[in-house]
């Protein structure tokens, strides 16, 4: 077995990949997710979002990214994208506004990257190449 | 006997679906992307195959967390069109061919392949939108699709390799159906995308151009690389490109290009497209 020191997964820089461990602790906040395909429960989601998350046992801390809608937040604990785009797309966003705000970019910003090639692979390859990692 | 006729790499970028039932397709914005594919609409309403075989994964959609197949292979007569948040798309209904998908479930599974046998599956953007860059906005679709469902959301999904073998081993199925079809295959995601956290709208188009070249020139030794490079080079949702060996191993082993066209971005993505016909075995 790897271990974490050794994954090479982890040195890219700015990107969570979905592994086992992430699975199991994102779970219900995945699974939270899943259950906004339906309209009725998107609804019920909007209609009052604290109370629709208590049918899922999740962390305090999975509760308040989700409430405030921390996207990368969300990420870090378990989410996974095509996950999380579900209530992107509870709230009107689409995946590439969903993308802009994890960027911290403005949707026009990030937009006009995207128009000129969007963003580079030199400099993006290591964590090693990023000041903060 | 059935046999495959050629195979088709296709994007499957959810925002091009949308483009389209919308009636945004002309916008500046994304007139390059469908004039890339005003050959191939032409190219399969001429050769009419009996039936498409088509690779795609699904978006957390007819699988969650809860069943997550590496393979699945979709047996039913018809695959309604899934919600993804946004209420369905304004797509026909996808057709099966249950007694080929049987046969190649059955064969594939003898040949060692463990394939998941789906019977009721609504099918996403991913299988759909390729479904519209290749036959536009039909009120039926004209062909019987297969969908072929692969993990790439849960790490890890298969190799690159093992999707490489399963195109031959879906050949080998194909060729053991006894009724004369002319199968198409399409393999579909990618290319370059990253959609999640801080580094996303990664594009490489080194990497997609050089992907294409070996796709269609040495898929073999591309189908050892592996998902480490993709991730870090490509982006995190570019190990959708695995898909694309599974098409390319159930052609022959030389192929001709028929069609390529490449273009950035739709939307975070960088779009690929390949026709492939067939150019005969090596011995």
């Amino acid at each position: 077995m790897m271990t974490e020191r050794e994954n090479p997964f982890d040195d890219i820089p700015g990107t969570t990949l979905f592994d086992a461990k992430r699975s199991r602790q994102g779970y219900h906040l995945n699974m939270f997710c899943m259950s906004l395909m339906k309209e009725a429960n998107r609804a019920a989601f909007k209609a009052g979002e604290r109370a629709y998350l208590d049918r899922w046992p999740m962390t305090p801390e999975q509760r308040d990214a989700i409430l405030t809608r921390d996207w990368n937040r969300m990420l870090e604990l378990g989410g996974n994208i095509y996950y999380t785009s579900k209530l992107g797309a509870t709230d009107g966003l689409s995946f590439q506004a969903l993308a802009a705000k994890m960027t911290g970019q403005t949707p026009e910003e990030y937009a006009a990257m995207m128009l000129s090639g969007g963003r580079s692979i030199d400099g993006n390859r290591s964590k090693s190449e990023w000041r903060d990692g | 006997m059935a046999r495959i006729v050629a195979g088709v790499a296709s994007s499957h970028i959810p925002a091009i679906g949308a483009a389209l039932d919308n009636g945004r397709a002309n916008e500046p914005y994304w007139q390059p992307v469908f004039a890339g594919y005003e050959f191939s609409k032409k190219w399969i309403a001429d050769l009419a195959p009996d039936v498409i075989i088509e690779v795609y994964n699904d978006h957390a959609t007819a699988f969650s967390l809860d069943i997550i197949p590496t393979f699945a292979i979709g047996c039913a007569a018809e695959f309604p069109i899934a919600d993804e948040g946004w209420g369905p798309r304004t797509v026909p209904p996808v057709i099966g061919h249950p007694e080929l998908a049987w046969h190649i479930a059955q064969s594939t599974i003898l040949d060692e392949f463990d394939m998941t046998i789906v019977n009721n599956m609504e099918v996403d953007h991913g299988l759909t939108v390729p479904l519209s860059l290749m036959f536009g906005q039909p009120e039926r679709w004209p062909v019987p699709v297969i969908p072929l469902a692969v993990n790439v959301v849960q790490y890890p999904p298969p190799t690159g390799h093992r999707c490489y073998n399963l195109g031959k081993a879906i050949r080998k199925a194909v060729e053991s159906y006894p009724e004369d079809l002319r199968v198409v295959v399409f393999g579909t995601g990618g290319m370059s995308h990253q959609l999640q956290g801080p580094r996303a709208g990664l594009i490489n188009a080194q990497f997609d151009n050089e992907f294409l070249d070996e796709l269609i020139a040495d898929p073999a030794h591309l189908a050892r690389r592996p998902h480490i490079e993709y991730v870090r080079e490509a982006g995190s949702e570019a190990i959708e490109l695995v898909m694309w060996l599974i098409m390319r191993g159930a052609l022959d082993d030389r192929v001709e290009s028929v069609h390529r066209f490449y273009h950035v971005p739709a939307s975070n993505t960088a779009v690929g497209h390949l026709i492939l016909a067939n150019a005969g075995n090596r011995h």
